[in-house]
């Protein structure tokens, strides 16, 4: 059993560790829907939602999966978890913001394939943390995924008023930025364990 | 999927062909990003997450156009997933068998090779449409596409971060290496320069191309 403490946890799961800037888990949304704020902002809220709940349910099911001794079964079971919750956010948002759900796009459903969700699970197994530490290991990583986020989207907007060279518009650029972003966050590296 | 064999279409060499420059994975389709930047602070821990994403890549691709016919439109994304997501637990297991030490230094990501959007794609994009043997060299294409550019990558890093290829040392002993190209920034740095140089091998391509087209058309 892991004895962090909650306020630790937290702090390393949200800025220290930062999921995307130290573990390179959900990249894609990352680069995909960073380019306006507001969308980011939503986008980042979504992808805490999911985290919270398939925190919640991973950790019942790597406790049921170890008690008939079957943890071959782990990632095939934490996957489907992952895809229904989504499955189920993505049919909440579309009923109440039909806008939102044009939005964000291909990106809803692609939160599924979203690494940091699925690397949640498995870190939280990995780390054999209680129910509460989960909980608060999984709202730690979503704040920091959401603060990556708007951090990259405000950068982004910023961005468009200025002369980028052609060369290194698109992808090149905004990779750029995130290694700048990721070194900044480095500075945080005392705080935690 | 009829439509594809009546028509010429591209040979199978092509299918192969097509996953390594022109439609490389990384570098033209920026899918599977997080494996990219992740595991590649060496290049012996870059071929190895290669290897094994090709690996799945390649039984996965050939086993969704085999049950294509059997499998329902509404649940296709979830039944491709659980078929990822067997054979990426075959490989988990297969590669702690082989090497511990390489197990060990992938971690979680080897696991983290069902949640890569591009193995998803090439199933949904691909070999749902197309034929086992064309979504085989499908998968077998882009696999090695994405395992090359994981080698220029993790080469990249090494070469500069420790200051050696493959655990070579290549530098007299003088050379400070640079730590941050093996932390994770120097992975966002490394990955936007090569997109960079790519972008700019693509336009001259092209411009190079340009005036030949309008001919023909």
């Amino acid at each position: 059993m892991n004895q962090d403490t909650l306020g630790t946890i937290f702090l390393n799961a949200s800025l220290v560790n930062n999921f995307v800037l130290a573990y390179f888990l959900g990249i894609c949304p990352f680069l995909g829907v960073s380019g306006k704020l507001e969308t980011a902002t939503r986008m980042g809220g979504a992808v805490c939602f999911v985290m919270l709940v398939s925190s919640m349910c991973a950790f019942a099911i790597n406790k049921f999966l170890t008690a008939i001794n079957a943890p071959y079964l782990q990632l095939i079971s934490f996957i489907v978890v992952i895809a229904s919750t989504v499955q189920l956010v993505e049919m909440f948002i579309k009923k109440v913001s039909p806008s939102l759900f044009r939005q964000l796009g291909i990106f809803l459903p692609l939160i599924t394939t979203n690494c940091a969700i699925l690397g949640l699970a498995l870190f939280q197994t990995n780390k054999g943390y209680n129910f509460t530490q989960s909980i608060v290991y999984a709202l730690g990583a979503g704040v920091g995924f959401t603060l990556a986020l708007v951090l990259m989207a405000g950068i982004r907007e910023k961005l468009e008023l200025a002369t980028v060279p052609q060369m290194v518009q698109g992808t090149a650029i905004t990779l750029m930025i995130a290694g700048i972003l990721s070194l900044s966050f480095m500075g945080f590296a005392g705080l935690g364990a | 999927m009829n439509g594809s064999r009546q028509s010429a279409g591209p040979s199978s060499t092509d299918e192969f062909i097509k996953g390594l420059w022109r439609e490389n994975p990384v570098f033209v389709q920026v899918l599977g990003m997080c494996p990219v930047l992740a595991v590649t602070n060496s290049a012996v821990n870059a071929l190895s997450m290669g290897l094994a994403t090709t690996f799945v890549m390649v039984l996965s691709n050939t086993l969704v156009s085999a049950l294509r016919n059997f499998i329902p439109k509404e649940v296709r994304i979830a039944t491709y997933i659980l078929i990822i997501a067997t054979f990426v637990t075959v490989v988990d297991y297969l590669i702690q068998a082989v090497s511990l030490e390489i197990h060990r230094a992938l971690g979680a990501f080897i696991s983290l090779i069902v949640v890569n959007c591009l193995i998803l794609g090439r199933a949904e994009a691909f070999a749902s449409r197309n034929g086992v043997a064309r979504s085989f060299l499908d998968g077998l294409g882009m696999g090695v596409g994405f395992t090359f550019a994981l080698l220029c990558l993790g080469g990249v890093r090494e070469i500069f971060g420790s200051g050696s290829l493959f655990g070579v040392a290549l530098f007299p002993d003088g050379f400070q290496p640079w730590v941050v190209m093996i932390l994770p920034s120097g992975g966002f740095f490394t990955l936007g320069v090569l997109l960079l140089l790519f972008n700019r091998l693509r336009t001259r391509q092209k411009e190079l191309l340009a005036p030949v087209e309008g001919r023909a058309t």
